[in-house]
């Protein structure tokens, strides 16, 4: 196991490198730089930012001395968009605002989307089945870029309980909304997934074992049933958390919150080079993580996978 | 029931005591005006992104001057009107050649950490802001303000103190010209030639903005700053015109989408937000008092592109006023954006200072008229349906855009027979791809620097790094560089008011329209300076009244 997990960490790190250096070639080949603006700016002034920012570096010098950065100083380097704000200060402030609501919104997808899938699979073709079915449909139809503004229209406008947006250094009523527009789309798969592997359980063979034994239904589900069937919604958990926590351009724009996910995209509209740079690091890096997490998770979960 | 009353008399004694100064005069009057004074005077207004800085020297954005001017004071200001009025500077003189200006500093100007503004800090900022290794993006303005040795020092090739600003005293700031600038106080009141703290940006670098860092001269200080949420001014106590200043807090919150801004504003939780596209007709019927549309120093207008090796028939001046002709503006503006915009039929706006506008045929015509007129010199130039020209619109990602697009491509289909696509790029690809001239029509919009139309029509100046329709007229360059040293306004109203018509005849650009601003503004704020055509509001100018 340990060995297991010292080769996968190995492995990590040039896959990393990797996605540095393919991001970084993307990245500079698409059209128009970071200071282009509508007033093109004179030759020399250009000259000087390009200078400022070692964007006059051919790129494999660029790359090596990002690189270095990183791995030794731990230094994304300045925000080429915000001039006074380097790239960790741009994730030291919006990190924790998208950790903050995806965790809420992790925990209210995994506990509300398995226990909906959970009651679904044991109630099957029952009422409840079939409102869990439709309301999981319903809730995955429904885009967040649409829920997100319906959100602010009710409980803004009309209910006037909630504020319509900003953080407000996390104040449990600023963070509902966003919450409930991240977590819905997920809490809606997680439930699918678990209602189907739970059915799928529920009809094999040693379940029936164990019925004709005449266990109850409840150790049955909870002892036999529930490890296996949560199999897959595990696999599809790492990353789900992973997109969680490191928000969501669509609740960071309607609602405000000053998170991270806007940077995904703004940053690259803006051609600011070591935003992107640093985003795709942090997720990348979260990604390989937790998928680890989730294997190690299986291996203990399920007896039969040795790694 | 006697406790009671002790208690409420209690509480009401502890609420004056408590809440202090700002309650004290809860029912306070403007001393001019005599309205009654609301006692929250808090100004929250919506804004659409971060700006990249608040420091003078880098400020690049619209939002970002507006923080700038609480912030900070620069020589002069502007009032409701757009006119100039004295801000660190009491006033200046300017030499017989025209070519030197010195300003008078008030002796009562302070930093918030109560040290003097002096003439100092202004040639420190100026240095700084031109100065290489700062690279601020906003650089090019001190060229354009033709400041002596300006370009030299930009380019690295001379040292800062060859920037021709001096001060001779702590309160005479003298600045040295290469051409007489008839225009150049105007152009103070631009956040580039703010000053700034020579001990605290030393002390703290990059880092000076932060709210725990920053000193600043203007009537508010920066009290919270969260990237992407939110911004807090509060008044200076230090500044000098501290005791004439009504509103106390101003917020800013970043709110990227303009319909959840509006729902926010409807809520009640903003002052101020723009209205979104096509929504003003709507608004104005339902907040008469709340809905505000007003003219500003803004153009639209569609490229042709006239290089050499644009398309052939972009080449023949009778297609160019073809197309011009067969735009009907009037369906745009009404139609498609009814916020209440101008149409144009010139470059520079009407608004602009010192602006005559020219007489040119096409405004005067029935579209009607035009539609025949444009048809006429299409069959002349020999094209028409049984030899249409294709082209492409070319423009920048954006739902407002794309409704234009569409609209007038149907116009020179209907009208003249061609066959137009529409094309979009995202913004980054659509400058590169408009600043090489990789178009047939390219869509832009300019808003002026200052209010002079010279603004404007220094970008048909065939020299210019924002002639993007590659326009070369050699009359054109000649007057405008005269534009620079004309004696009188009357003569530079002259050669603008020429440039115009030569550019209404030869058609390197289609005007479009001249935007508004088109705004909700809750109806306690008052002040709002509605006929500054360059929207420079100031924060201590406002003020809330009580409703």
């Amino acid at each position: 196991m340990y060995s297991y997990i010292a080769r996968r960490l190995a492995v990590a790190v040039p896959t990393i490198l990797v996605l540095i250096i393919i991001s970084f070639i993307l990245m500079h080949s698409a059209p128009g730089g970071p200071f282009n603006s509508e007033r093109p700016l004179p030759p020399q002034v250009l000259a000087n930012i390009e200078a400022k920012y070692g964007l006059d570096q051919p790129l494999w010098k660029q790359i090596v001395t990002y690189v270095w950065n990183v791995v030794v100083h731990f230094d994304f380097g300045p925000s080429f968009q915000y001039k006074d704000r380097t790239v960790n200060d741009v994730i030291a402030q919006g990190f924790p605002v998208t950790l903050t609501y995806g965790f809420w919104s992790f925990i209210i997808a995994v506990g509300v989307g398995v226990s909906l899938g959970i009651a679904a699979a044991l109630r099957h073709n029952s009422w409840l089945d079939y409102l869990a079915v439709g309301f999981t449909i319903g809730a995955q139809a429904l885009p967040n870029f649409v829920m997100g503004p319906i959100l602010i229209l009710v409980f803004t406008l009309w209910l006037g309980l909630l504020p319509g947006g900003g953080w407000n250094g996390g104040q449990w009523n600023y963070v509902i909304m966003p919450v409930i527009a991240l977590s819905t789309s997920y809490m809606a798969s997680i439930a699918r997934i678990t209602r189907s592997s739970m059915l799928e359980v529920m009809n094999s063979g040693f379940i029936r074992t164990a019925r004709a034994k005449g266990l109850p239904m409840s150790r049955i589900v909870l002892r036999h049933a529930l490890k296996p069937a949560l199999l897959p919604t595990l696999s599809y958990l790492g990353p789900a958390f992973v997109g969680m926590v490191t928000g969501s351009v669509v609740v960071d724009i309607y609602f405000s919150t000053g998170g991270i996910g806007q940077y995904f995209v703004n940053s690259a509209f803006n051609r600011d080079y070591s935003v992107i740079m640093g985003i795709t690091i942090l997720v990348g890096v979260l990604t390989i993580f937790f998928n680890l997490v989730v294997d190690i998770l299986y291996a203990w979960i399920d007896p039969k996978i040795r790694y | 029931m006697k406790f009671k009353t002790t208690l409420m008399a209690t509480t009401a004694a502890v609420m004056v005591m408590g809440a202090g100064f700002a309650y004290a005069d809860a029912h306070a009057t403007h001393p001019e005006t005599g309205e009654v004074l609301a006692s929250d005077q808090t100004f929250t207004y919506r804004v659409l992104d971060e700006s990249p800085s608040i420091d003078p020297g880098l400020i690049e954005d619209v939002s970002g001057s507006e923080v700038g001017r609480d912030l900070f004071e620069g020589l002069m200001n502007q009032d409701e009107e757009g006119n100039l009025v004295p801000g660190v500077a009491t006033g200046y003189e300017i030499s017989d050649d025209g070519m030197t200006f010195t300003f008078t500093l008030r002796d009562n100007a302070k930093w918030s950490n109560g040290d003097p503004v002096t003439a100092n800090d202004f040639v420190y900022a100026w240095r700084r802001a031109a100065d290489p290794e700062l690279a601020s993006p906003y650089s090019w303005f001190l060229s354009l303000m033709s400041i002596e040795g300006v370009d030299d020092v930009l380019a690295g090739d001379a040292p800062l103190d060859t920037l021709g600003v001096s001060a001779p005293d702590d309160h005479t700031f003298v600045v040295q010209l290469t051409t007489p600038l008839p225009y150049f106080p105007q152009m103070t009141t631009h956040a580039t030639t703010f000053p700034v703290h020579q001990a605290t940006v030393e002390a703290h670098g990059s880092e000076w903005t932060r709210p725990e860092n920053i000193v600043s001269n203007g009537a508010y200080v920066l009290t919270e700053h969260v990237p992407q949420e939110r911004m807090v001014r509060e008044r200076n106590e230090m500044y000098w015109d501290n005791d004439n200043t009504i509103i106390d807090k101003v917020v800013s919150l970043v709110i990227n989408d303009e319909n959840v801004a509006l729902t926010r504003y409807l809520a009640g939780e903003l002052d101020r937000t723009e209205v979104p596209t096509g929504q003003y007709p709507r608004l104005s019927e339902e907040y008469p008092d709340e809905a505000l549309s007003f003219p500003r120093l803004c153009s639209y207008y569609y490229n042709v592109n006239v290089r050499e090796d644009g398309p052939a028939w972009a080449q023949d001046q009778r297609v160019r006023q073809a197309l011009s002709l067969a735009v009907n503006r009037d369906v745009i503006v009404e139609n498609v954006l009814a916020g209440g915009q101008f149409p144009a039929y010139t470059f520079t706006p009407e608004t602009t200072a010192g602006f005559n506008v020219p007489d040119v045929p096409i405004a005067s015509m029935s579209q009607d008229e035009r539609n025949a007129m444009a048809v006429e010199l299409m069959a002349e130039a020999g094209y028409g349906p049984d030899n249409p020209i294709t082209t492409e619109i070319l423009y920048n990602t954006s739902e407002g855009h794309r409704q234009i697009a569409i609209a007038i491509s149907q116009m020179w289909k209907q009208t003249l027979g061609m066959e137009v696509t529409i094309a979009n790029m995202e913004w980054q690809t659509f400058l590169e791809a408009r600043g090489n001239g990789d178009f047939d029509i390219s869509r832009a919009g300019w808003c002026g620097d200052y209010n002079e139309a010279s603004t404007f029509l220094d970008l048909l100046d065939s020299g210019s790094g924002y002639n993007d329709a590659g326009y070369a007229n050699a009359e054109v360059d000649e007057i405008l560089a005269a534009a620079k040293t004309a004696g009188s306004d009357a003569e530079r109203a002259e050669i603008y008011t020429r440039v115009e018509q030569i550019a209404a005849e030869e058609v390197p650009i289609i005007p479009i329209y001249h935007y508004t601003g088109v705004y909700m503004l809750d109806d306690d704020v008052a002040n709002w300076p509605v006929n500054n055509v360059e929207q420079n509001w100031y924060s201590k100018n406002l003020y809330k009244v009580a409703n």
